[in-house]
């Protein structure tokens, strides 16, 4: 879904790069930002997660921006069609980006209420299923920026393993709990954080969503979730 | 949600509703330049059909064949058919005095005579029909009222064409075109040469001619085919590339060619 060429005006096409590149900022930073609150989390950086819960104010003003550029960009070259399309779905994509921050953020939070020796078996699954919805947010992006809807229909794929992780470590969480009650605090933190990864997947499908709208002019069929 | 489906009932109508001109295989030629090659086009009866394509795509031309202005020029010629209310208008033994009668025209520059407002419209008036003084005044300012003309030449009907705005002269031309009654309308580029203001005059305009009319709009200024039709049609080197839904060849069109148009990476 390559665009064939440029625009005849071409200060259009620096302006939809630019566009484009910052939405690419904010999926990095949040892609980092997800995997920084891991580190967090199992090293138990109280410092790093305070820094971090405080830098995502950075985000915020990175989703500002985009919006101020899809209003410009609206207003004074009046996109059509496949433009149109592309510019509303990097505004609607900073928003979810911001929001991908948040659980981030949220994640970060959590460290602190984690106690310093807790061994927990699903510690040491969060990292992976971090690993996975990171890794969602990447190619979602990708696809965004090469309008590829075939990439963007492989990330909605991938949300199912998201699922079956938090799915089963619900379940051994819940285990711990029914075990010994002095295992309730800690498990009800480390079940919050994987509700937060399992959220930014479903996020990165509705990203997912509107790259193959945006690249296709077409509804990806609902997945049925 | 229900207005949602209201108007997407609304667009499949004008879709679907039969055609009041029904174009087939229209070719046309400038001497042996060809124009128009094998135009199938229906125009529903209730929406606005807006032309667009790059200079020289035949839009114009399209027009000057719905009502044969081009009979005037002797090395012009159109062959194929323009069906109208079931039959063919291109055929010599359609009557050309009735076909203008049906199908009015206004042009990309105003073109009012060099007399007064009030004769500007009773000139087409007392062309085709003979009325009684009262119903002539009757049907000037009726014909002044639908073009949004009327409050603000209703002091100085004696007053000259040519003293009015580009836009009023612009507004006058509707009224003439509406006074003979036509049930279509063709509007090549009529607010290429007016101000923003006057040019979203004619588009309400347009908009309200909608309900009685069924109008064609040849257009250079996209944003104005987006905001005042119902139908697209995107023509390039003589071909029509695609007809649609206004709001599907604006924010989805299927062929290539249109998108690189709309969008502005043409050639």
């Amino acid at each position: 879904m390559q665009q064939p060429h440029g625009h005849t005006l071409k200060a259009f096409d620096q302006d939809m790069a630019e566009l484009r590149g910052l939405i690419i900022d904010m999926g990095s930073f949040a892609e980092a930002a997800i995997e920084e609150a891991m580190r967090c989390l199992v090293e138990r950086d109280v410092a790093a997660a305070h820094e971090l819960v405080e830098a995502d104010v950075q985000l915020d003003e990175l989703e500002a921006e985009a919006e101020r550029r899809v209003l410009e960009l609206i207003a004074l070259r009046a996109p059509m069609a496949d433009d149109l399309r592309d510019a509303i779905a990097a505004l609607k994509i900073a928003g979810v980006v911001e929001r991908i921050g948040d659980y981030a953020k949220n994640i970060a939070r959590r460290v602190r209420r984690l106690p310093e020796k807790v061994e927990i078996e699903p510690l040491s699954l969060l990292p992976e299923m971090a690993k996975i919805a990171s890794s969602m947010v990447h190619d979602v992006l990708k696809a965004f920026i090469e309008r590829d809807p075939d990439r963007a229909k492989s990330v909605c794929a991938r949300d199912d393993a998201l699922d079956d992780f938090y799915e089963s470590i619900f379940r051994t969480l819940l285990t711990h709990m029914m075990e010994n009650p002095q295992n309730i605090g800690p498990s009800t933190t480390l079940l919050f954080v994987a509700k937060n990864l399992e959220r930014i997947g479903d996020h990165a499908t509705n990203i997912a969503e509107m790259v193959y709208f945006a690249a296709t002019g077409e509804r990806l069929a609902e997945s049925g979730d | 949600m229900i207005h949602v489906l209201e108007r997407r009932s609304e667009e499949a109508l004008a879709a679907a509703s039969p055609a009041k001109i029904d174009v087939r295989q229209l070719d046309f030629f400038y001497g042996k330049t060809q124009a128009l090659k094998g135009v199938d086009l229906p125009v529903p009866a209730d929406a606005v059909t807006a032309i667009i394509g790059p200079s020289g795509c035949g839009k114009s031309t399209l027009l000057r064949t719905i009502n044969r202005i081009y009979e005037l020029y002797p090395d012009q010629r159109a062959e194929g058919e323009i069906i109208i209310d079931g039959r063919n208008i291109l055929d010599p033994r359609y009557s050309l005095s009735k076909l203008r009668r049906r199908v009015g025209m206004v042009f990309q520059k105003p073109t009012p005579f060099a007399t007064t407002i009030r004769k500007n419209v009773a000139f087409a008036l007392s062309y085709y029909e003979r009325l009684p003084k009262q119903e002539l005044a009757d049907r000037i300012e009726d014909a002044l009222r639908r073009a949004a003309l009327w409050d603000e030449v209703k002091d100085k009907l004696d007053a000259s064409a040519l003293s009015l705005s580009g836009g009023q002269q612009q507004r006058l031309c509707i009224a003439r075109t509406l006074a003979v009654r036509p049930e279509i309308i063709l509007l090549d580029e009529p607010t290429s040469a007016l101000d923003p203001v006057s040019t979203a005059k004619i588009e309400e305009l347009i908009h309200e001619l909608r309900q009685q009319f069924t109008i064609v709009i040849v257009t250079h200024n996209m944003q104005q085919a987006a905001r005042v039709s119902q139908r697209t049609a995107f023509f390039h080197l003589g071909e029509l590339i695609e007809v649609g839904d206004t709001s599907q060849i604006f924010t989805n069109p299927r062929v290539q060619r249109t998108q690189d148009y709309i969008t502005g990476r043409f050639g």
